[in-house]
């Protein structure tokens, strides 16, 4: 089996008759977080349904590797956080049992766990740090807590394919950051991880593919080439602020450092040429280098 | 007075056998109802199972055979209309079950019929007829290993109904079994109390052991307890007072209840002090 992700031709119309999106294609290789961005609206939930069969599309297809969505659950191949839980948060389940209702698709009818199910159940809350609140009740959790338990039940599903609809938001740096190192290590382990996100500045972060969205598929592919200031003009519109850094302070004898201080999201910084501008420069070394040659000349 | 008189007699040793059961099954649904926030539910489907009986009364079926029909016809009309117009749920119950009991009380008048109207309304757990005796026995046995079976996927659907969809559980299918799950511990405690008072049954032993823990698995250990308590304690007074078997055990409920929420309300008023 060869993991991917594909549509191609989606249409989905909800029964008010709005269709939400319409003719989107993208495809998705193993290994990979892609980036699922667009402005309010813009049919990201609604793809992240269609993915996972909550809402049929009207027209075109769906391919999880290779499979229909229907097939690819029976696999148990897709697990999703949807971007707010609709439960009763005064239910009496505690968060280790919350997280074991991720096994729940791998246990016979009578849902009885196995010592594999506890290993993994276990597992799944140490990786998003929530192994100590384990027999609080769900209720008793910070939002960005529950989050979290919900994060580690999709884990505990071990779906090679993760959905993830606005994990970001109500979310502090730290635990932002955790979350990220997490995706990393799923990507490493050869999953497809599909997040969206209205955070662009930390897309380029940790992101090497991106699917922009506006009620169709603007763009997808490699984050350098969808990425773009163009392109995602075109995916909000007007919907961005933006500011231009005056050409003079950004010059050698400044020592090249700008301090740009924003409220919560972090900042989408585009360069020379509008090349992105990273953070994090591990992996990028060639773009560094490419500065360093470019500077040398 | 001798207090261990009705023991003497087999009706109320049978009785109290069958109110147990009856208090077990009613206790084990009553959790996951009161989780899912159906008790008005369960109200419109107590009253709704009336021409059930009376019309498998005339077809010579058996009674629970009735009750679970208009039950399963009540719950299904329900959805039907609640989808199809704008008429919020509870408003849709009201009218459904009150004109569904309404024409059980018509047919009622319009048939002559042993089973006395007193018996079907308000139970008729000590003079029992063997054939009813049997269907609650079998009905409540049946709706207990179902309950049992199911009680994650049930407790998945009452929790997180998206996650129920998203690892392959049909929700349709959870929502009806569990409406005709409903319909089968209403038949199961008719013969006990009654149907105007089946609620209490379904209702009040859920809503006592949430009072007290916050595991589910807990939950249904005490609510079978006290359900069970309560049953028994009110067959027993009953044979003294002399009075109506149903209402001594929802009594009992009750009493149990409150007992449950005084406790409670103590409790937390000690641990806030402690903080
Ligand atoms: N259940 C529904 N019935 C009808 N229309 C819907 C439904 N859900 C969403 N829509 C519409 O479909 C469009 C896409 O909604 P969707 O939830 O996919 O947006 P989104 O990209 O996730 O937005 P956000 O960033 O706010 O989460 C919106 O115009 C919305 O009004
Ligand atoms: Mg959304």
């Amino acid at each position: 089996m060869i993991l991917s992700l594909e549509a191609s031709s989606v249409t989905v119309a909800y029964p008010n008759g709005h269709t939400a999106l319409r003719d989107a294609t993208f495809k998705l290789g193993a290994g990979t977080i892609a980036a699922l961005v667009g402005i309010n609206g813009s049919g990201k939930s609604t793809l992240f349904k269609a993915l996972m069969g909550f809402v049929k599309p009207v027209k075109g297809q769906i391919h999880i590797a290779g499979l229909s969505v229907e097939q690819a659950r029976k696999q148990k191949l897709v697990a999703y956080v949807p971007q707010s839980e609709e439960v009763d948060w005064t239910f009496p389940v505690s968060v280790w049992d919350v997280v074991m209702m991720g096994r729940y698709g791998h246990m016979n009818f009578l849902r009885i766990p196995s010592a594999e199910d506890k290993r993994v159940v276990s597992e799944s809350l140490e990786r998003v740090g929530m192994k100590e609140y384990q027999e609080r009740q769900i209720g008793e959790l910070s939002g960005g807590q529950k989050k979290r338990v919900f994060l580690a039940r999709a884990l505990a599903q071990s779906g090679q394919i993760i959905l993830l609809d606005e994990p970001f938001t109500g979310v502090d740096v730290t635990t932002e950051e955790a979350i990220i190192a997490l995706l990393r290590t799923l990507r490493d382990e050869g999953r497809i991880i599909l997040v969206s996100t209205h955070n662009l500045g930390s897309v380029p972060e940790f992101c090497d593919q991106v699917v922009l969205v506006n009620r169709t598929v603007l763009a997808s592919g490699p984050l350098e080439e969808v990425f773009t200031e163009q392109n995602l003009r075109q995916a909000f519109g007007g919907a961005l602020r933006q500011f231009h850094f005056e050409h003079s302070t950004i010059q050698d004898h400044d020592g090249k450092t700008v301090k740009l201080l924003t409220d919560d999201e972090r900042p989408l910084v585009f360069g020379k040429d509008g090349h992105l501008e990273y953070k994090d420069r591990s992996g990028r070394e060639d773009l560094v280098n490419k500065r360093k040659e470019e500077v040398g000349e | 007075m001798n207090w261990l008189a009705p023991f003497q007699y087999p009706f109320m040793v049978e009785a109290l056998l069958i109110s147990a059961l009856v208090g077990i099954v009613c206790a084990v649904f009553s959790c996951y109802l009161v989780l899912k926030g159906w008790s008005l539910m369960g109200d419109a489907i107590s009253h709704a199972v009336l021409p059930g009986i009376v019309l498998a009364y005339l077809c010579g079926l058996p009674l629970a055979v009735g009750a679970f029909a208009a039950g399963l016809i009540c719950a299904m009309s329900i959805g039907w209309i609640k989808s199809s117009t704008r008429i919020k749920e509870d408003t849709v119950m009201g009218i459904v079950f009150t004109g569904m009991f309404a024409l059980g009380l018509v047919l009622f008048t319009k048939v002559q019929t042993e089973a006395h109207l007193n018996h079907i309304l308000f139970g008729n757990l000590l003079g029992i007829e063997r054939e009813d005796l049997i269907q609650t026995v079998v009905v409540s046995f049946l709706t207990l290993a179902m309950v049992l079976i199911l009680r994650k996927d049930l407790m998945l659907f009452c929790f997180d109904p998206a996650h129920a969809r998203a690892i392959g559980l049909s929700t349709v299918i959870l929502h009806y079994l569990l409406l005709a799950l409903l319909s089968g511990t209403i038949v199961a405690s008719m013969q006990a109390v009654g149907i105007l008072l089946v609620v209490a049954m379904l209702v009040t032993p859920g809503c006592t052991a949430r009072l007290l823990c916050h595991r589910l698995d807990r939950m249904l250990v005490l609510a079978t307890l006290s359900s069970v308590i309560a049953s028994c304690l009110g067959v027993y007074v009953s044979f003294f007072i002399n009075g109506s078997t149903g209402a001594c055990i929802v009594l009992a409920q009750s009493f149990l209840f409150a007992l449950a929420f005084v406790w409670r309300g103590r409790q937390s008023k000690r641990t806030t002090a402690l903080n």
